[in-house]
């Protein structure tokens, strides 16, 4: 039982590290899930007998190494002359020859093969813009989070058929057209960069959203978008955008115990503080406040500051909007989208600024644009209430709650609709 | 590895392009394919006529069926191609990249699509 343990924990906290070497040195996907698989197989095998070792993750990557040099020096006598291996880079071109060399040595090799960080070349090839948006999000909990394709299926609420398929599909896709395992020049970093922290940021909404599902999987979902969301930081400190969305996380993770009372939504206005874990706001906090010295402030680092003014706020009341509004207005010069004029147009409302924030909001939604979007009915709902409007509040309730799809968001919708329509 | 890259561009803008467009494009092209041959990468191109001089031949049990037209009317028409032989994905797209698509921004793309390798017999035509 401690062994099985020991396994599953260096599973976890390894899979990324050892796969993406795997992937590098095999060329191949498959051949490096396949060496893993037994190198992991012969740990619960040995293990229990001569006892976990010292260092179990360098155990594992040096069993899987010998596990692929084996089956490739067994398909060589099978054919003349070996494939060419399309992920081999030239940066190290070591052979399964030279591999044997020092396999003897198989522990310092290890902790070698775990210095060369291929991670980052990982995570960029599983997000490459190429992948469809599923499938990099599929991909990237796979193979970085070590997560298996049934725990997928479960925190996408699909069929595990559906998820394996999704997985071969990517794979296939990357293999022939040719993605190429590595990190992106210097000329496309930042570009291939938000496309990492997209998916991260996906993933981590996954988890996050209120919807249906299994709370114990969203949970683990939210952890490993976190965890993840580390590792760019610590791959590629330069970039503030990193630190920026792992602030933004770590500072609505730290909320979520609030967020569901008795199976009911409760909005931020509403929840007990006290349930919100201060040790996280701080990190969050001190995160991005070290980073927006550097001054160059991007749509995460805004959100995570605004994410931050509310999660530092010891009361509703003490929640700083003037701040919140002006973080929006910059985040809309960035990102000008009818949502983010929503968000401005609401904290200008809350702010104290009614009939300016209620104008800026049907100004956000002008010509229909948000008619489809339950959220925009919703806030607009709420300012009319909070200006005693019920009327006209509860009729936008009304079309918020025909919009929703999610049951817990409908249930607290129509108990707003419920509270204005008696006070009209 | 060898990409062929499929320019898609819109015929009915393309046969209103001033001379100064088509002089900008035929610019684009040119340096495109000079760098590409000093680079050793191009294996090929060719433009094609506009899809009014299409035929499609579609064989049937009843034998062949015979149409005026690409096979499919689609907002934008394949226009031409380049095959390129370069590393990887990354550099098709960075070559995809420098490829004139229509006279306005935004106008035309490039569909990129890996070669699979077959067995050719000997004594192909050029």
């Amino acid at each position: 039982m401690e062994v099985q343990a020991a396994v599953e924990a260096v599973f976890r906290q390894e899979h990324g590290r050892i796969i993406a070497s795997l992937i590098r040195i095999s060329g191949s996907f498959d051949r490096a899930e396949e060496a893993m698989q037994e190198a992991f197989a012969a740990a619960l095998a040995t293990w229990p007998e001569r006892g976990v070792p010292h260092n179990p993750g360098a155990w594992i990557m040096a069993a899987a190494h010998r596990k692929w040099i084996d089956r490739s020096r067994r398909e060589r006598t099978r054919r003349d002359k070996q494939e060419a291996l399309r992920y081999d880079t030239e940066s190290r071109g070591d052979t399964g020859e030279q591999l044997l060399a020092v396999i003897d040595e198989e522990e310092r090799e290890a902790a070698n093969m775990l210095a060369w960080d291929d991670r980052l070349r990982l995570m960029f090839t599983c997000c490459h813009p190429a992948v469809p948006q599923e499938g990099q999000i599929a991909l990237t909990l796979r193979m970085l989070g070590g997560l298996t394709t049934t725990e997928i299926a479960k925190a996408f609420l699909v069929p595990e058929a559906t998820m394996a398929q999704r997985l071969v599909r990517v794979k296939r896709k990357i293999q022939e057209a040719g993605i190429p395992y590595q990190i992106p020049p210097a000329s496309q970093l930042a570009e291939r960069s938000r496309t990492v922290q997209t998916i991260i940021y996906l993933i981590f909404n996954e988890g996050y959203a209120a919807s249906a599902g299994d709370e114990l999987v969203r949970r683990d979902l939210c952890a490993e978008a976190i965890r993840l969301g580390r590792l760019l930081v610590q791959l590629l400190p330069d970039d503030p955008e990193n630190a920026g969305l792992l602030a933004l996380m770590i500072l609505h993770n730290a909320r979520r115990d609030g967020r569901v009372q008795d199976g009911k939504l409760v909005t931020l206005e509403d929840q007990d503080r006290s349930v919100w874990k201060r040790d996280e706001i701080a990190e969050g906090t001190s995160l991005l406040e070290s980073v927006l010295r550097r001054k160059c402030p991007g749509p995460y680092q805004l959100q995570g500051a605004i994410a931050a003014l509310h999660a530092e706020a010891p009361t509703p009341g003490d929640t700083d909007w003037r701040q919140i509004a002006a973080l929006y207005s910059h985040l809309f010069a960035l990102q000008p989208n009818p949502v983010v004029a929503l968000n401005h147009a609401v904290a200008v409302a809350m702010s104290g600024n009614w009939e300016d924030g209620l104008r800026m909001i049907d100004e956000a939604g002008a010509g229909g644009r948000l008619e489809r979007y339950y959220l925009f009915h919703a806030a607009r709902a709420d300012i009319l209430r909070r200006m005693t409007r019920f009327d006209e509040a509860a009729q936008a309730y009304g079309r918020a709650i025909e919009l929703a799809t999610n049951p817990l968001e409908r249930e607290f919708l129509t108990g707003r609709l419920e509270s204005v329509v008696s006070h009209r | 590895m060898r990409y062929l890259l499929l320019i898609y561009t819109d015929e009915n803008s393309t046969e209103q392009a001033t001379p100064d467009d088509v002089a900008r494009i035929s610019r684009a092209h040119s340096e495109t394919i000079e760098d590409a041959v000093r680079r050793g990468v191009l294996v090929g191109l060719d433009k094609l006529k506009p899809t009014v001089t299409a035929t499609t031949v579609r064989m049937d049990t009843s034998g062949a069926l015979i149409t005026d037209g690409p096979f499919a009317e689609t907002k934008e028409q394949l226009a031409g191609y380049y095959m390129i032989d370069c590393a990887d994905l990354d550099q098709a797209i960075e070559w995809a990249k420098r490829i004139p698509t229509g006279c306005q921004p935004g106008e035309g793309c490039i569909e990129i699509r890996p070669i699979q390798e077959i067995r050719k017999p000997s004594g192909l035509g050029k």
